[in-house]
């Protein structure tokens, strides 16, 4: 099976012509009263005997990449400041940067599910590194995602949507030049500094957690001032850019692979093979992406650490639709779909399951039915 | 709900695993720890109603399998965030190699 997308318009019963995507409004209201929020999703069925084995924890794999991230970090940074002053350290700054600013992405994700180590302090280390790096609040960001993963994709539910309908082009362009995001999240770490959690992270950040917010806010905050110090007391931008500009001139690996996660694909579906797309990447990526490529399977099964998530992937192909076949093939599939959004916002692009699938709870979006010979009853 | 009440053989529960029980309107997760001693809990996690028979056992937490929120099933207390609020436990006992719970 090739490419395996239907472009489908939901204009269905019960789909409306505008979203609103803020976590206090109406559609928010809408999510819970339909029984979109916190609904039971579609997983494939697994022998117990075989889950158990995907599941067990090691510390090795995680240990052994986190050794190979340092002594890149170490070796980047070394180069990049040897070579200070002369256009050699360009290339020093590139890997630097990415192992910085986007390798971070991965490793916020993973040690924050907590399957990266099987050593609870390793992934809770990791994960505050990590977070510093990507400029990702840990406790915020920890309760978002939990949300991620509860509402994938609900419009008024999901905090962490990457791409609206109808998407903002320029946005997404100024995403992977990693400015708009830094931007945003040194205005967030300001926020939080004062004791300011927003209406809209009330709603998945409960009261307990949200002084941990401002406490690492502050923290983090000392840090970039004392960096910024350094830099006025040398008269050199060298500390900021070991320090706080790699988020952003090395953001672009993570905000191209996560885009992929579900750009383009279906809102309002409790069904991770509607919603999420599986990516064949090349070892480069699925390194500093820790295999996040496997995303249908991630979101299906969380507890599966990222290193067993290929065995995981093999094991249920049968239940899901044609993984994409290149990180190329994936902008080719959803950049139509985001240029049609513009004038059709509620276009989408509709993926189309194997014979050997169980259907899709159709009984659950039934303006996807009609066009599904399989969805239905 | 009252008195001991039969759940399984001994031996259908590996060790360091867990299984559901459905008993009286009520979803419980019984737990066979690596020492081979039995564990129960209310069967659903606090912070969603995940079912808990679904995740990890390691040592002596169970893993919820959707956010990954770790719980002591010997104690119910919550480890790990999503999870803040403890799980309810119940007492169990084994007997002629059969598992029984006393539900709290």
């Amino acid at each position: 099976m090739g490419a395996s997308v239907l472009s489908g318009s939901g204009k269905g019963a019960g789909m409306p012509a505008r979203r609103d995507y803020s976590l206090t409004g109406p559609d928010a209201r809408r999510a819970v009263e339909t029984g979109l929020a916190a609904a039971q999703w579609y997983h494939t069925e697994i022998p117990r005997k075989a889950m158990k084995e995907l599941m067990q924890r090691s510390d090795g794999p995680a240990i052994r990449d986190t050794l190979i991230w340092f002594a890149g970090l170490a070796l980047s940074a070394a180069g990049g400041v040897w070579f200070w002053g002369t256009w050699w350290c360009a290339p020093f700054f590139a890997v630097y940067g990415v192992l910085y600013g986007s390798a971070s992405d991965s490793r916020w994700h993973e040690c924050g599910h907590g399957t990266a180590f099987r050593t609870q302090w390793m992934n809770d280390a990791v994960y505050q590194l990590a977070c510093f790096m990507v400029m990702r609040n840990p406790s915020i960001w920890r309760w978002s995602h939990a949300r991620h993963h509860t509402d994938t994709i609900i419009v008024g539910r999901d905090p962490e949507l990457p791409v609206r309908r109808p998407p903002r082009l320029g946005r997404i362009a100024l995403d992977f030049l990693g400015a708009l995001s830094a931007w945003q999240a040194m205005a967030a770490m300001l926020r939080y500094a004062t004791g300011t959690v927003s209406e809209a992270e009330k709603t998945f950040v409960p009261p307990s957690e949200r002084p941990r917010a401002v406490f690492a806010a502050r923290i983090w905050l000392a840090i970039y001032a004392a960096t910024i110090a350094l830099a006025l007391a040398l008269q050199s931008w060298l500390p900021l850019m070991l320090v706080g500009l790699p988020s952003i001139y090395g953001a672009w690996h993570h905000v191209m692979a996560g885009l992929l996660q579900h750009g383009g694909l279906a809102e309002d579906v409790i069904d991770h093979r509607l919603n999420s797309r599986t990516v064949y990447m090349n070892p480069f990526s699925r390194f500093i992406y820790w295999n996040m490529n496997y995303h249908v399977e991630h979101h299906m099964f969380p507890m599966v650490p990222y290193h067993a998530l290929p065995r995981l992937h093999t094991l249920i192909a049968h239940d899901l639709p044609a993984p994409t076949p290149s990180i190329l093939a994936g902008y080719r599939e959803m950049i139509p779909a985001f240029l049609r959004q513009l004038s059709d916002p509620e276009h989408f692009i509709r993926r189309e399951l194997p014979p050997t699938a169980k259907p899709y709870r159709w009984e659950l979006h039934p303006e996807l039915a009609p066009e599904l010979p399989e969805a239905r009853p | 709900m009252s008195g001991w009440i039969e759940v399984c053989d001994a031996d259908d529960i590996e060790a360091e695993d867990v299984m559901r029980f459905d008993h009286g309107g009520r979803t419980f997760a019984i737990y066979r720890s690596p020492d081979d001693l039995y564990f129960a809990t209310d069967g659903q996690c606090t912070h969603e109603k995940v079912h808990l028979a679904d995740g990890l056992v390691l040592d002596d937490t169970i893993e919820c399998p959707k956010h990954n929120g770790r719980f002591n099933y010997r104690t119910g207390e919550a480890l790990r965030a999503p999870v803040c609020v403890n799980l309810q436990t119940h007492a169990v006992k084994v007997e002629a190699g059969k598992v029984y719970l006393l539900p709290a």
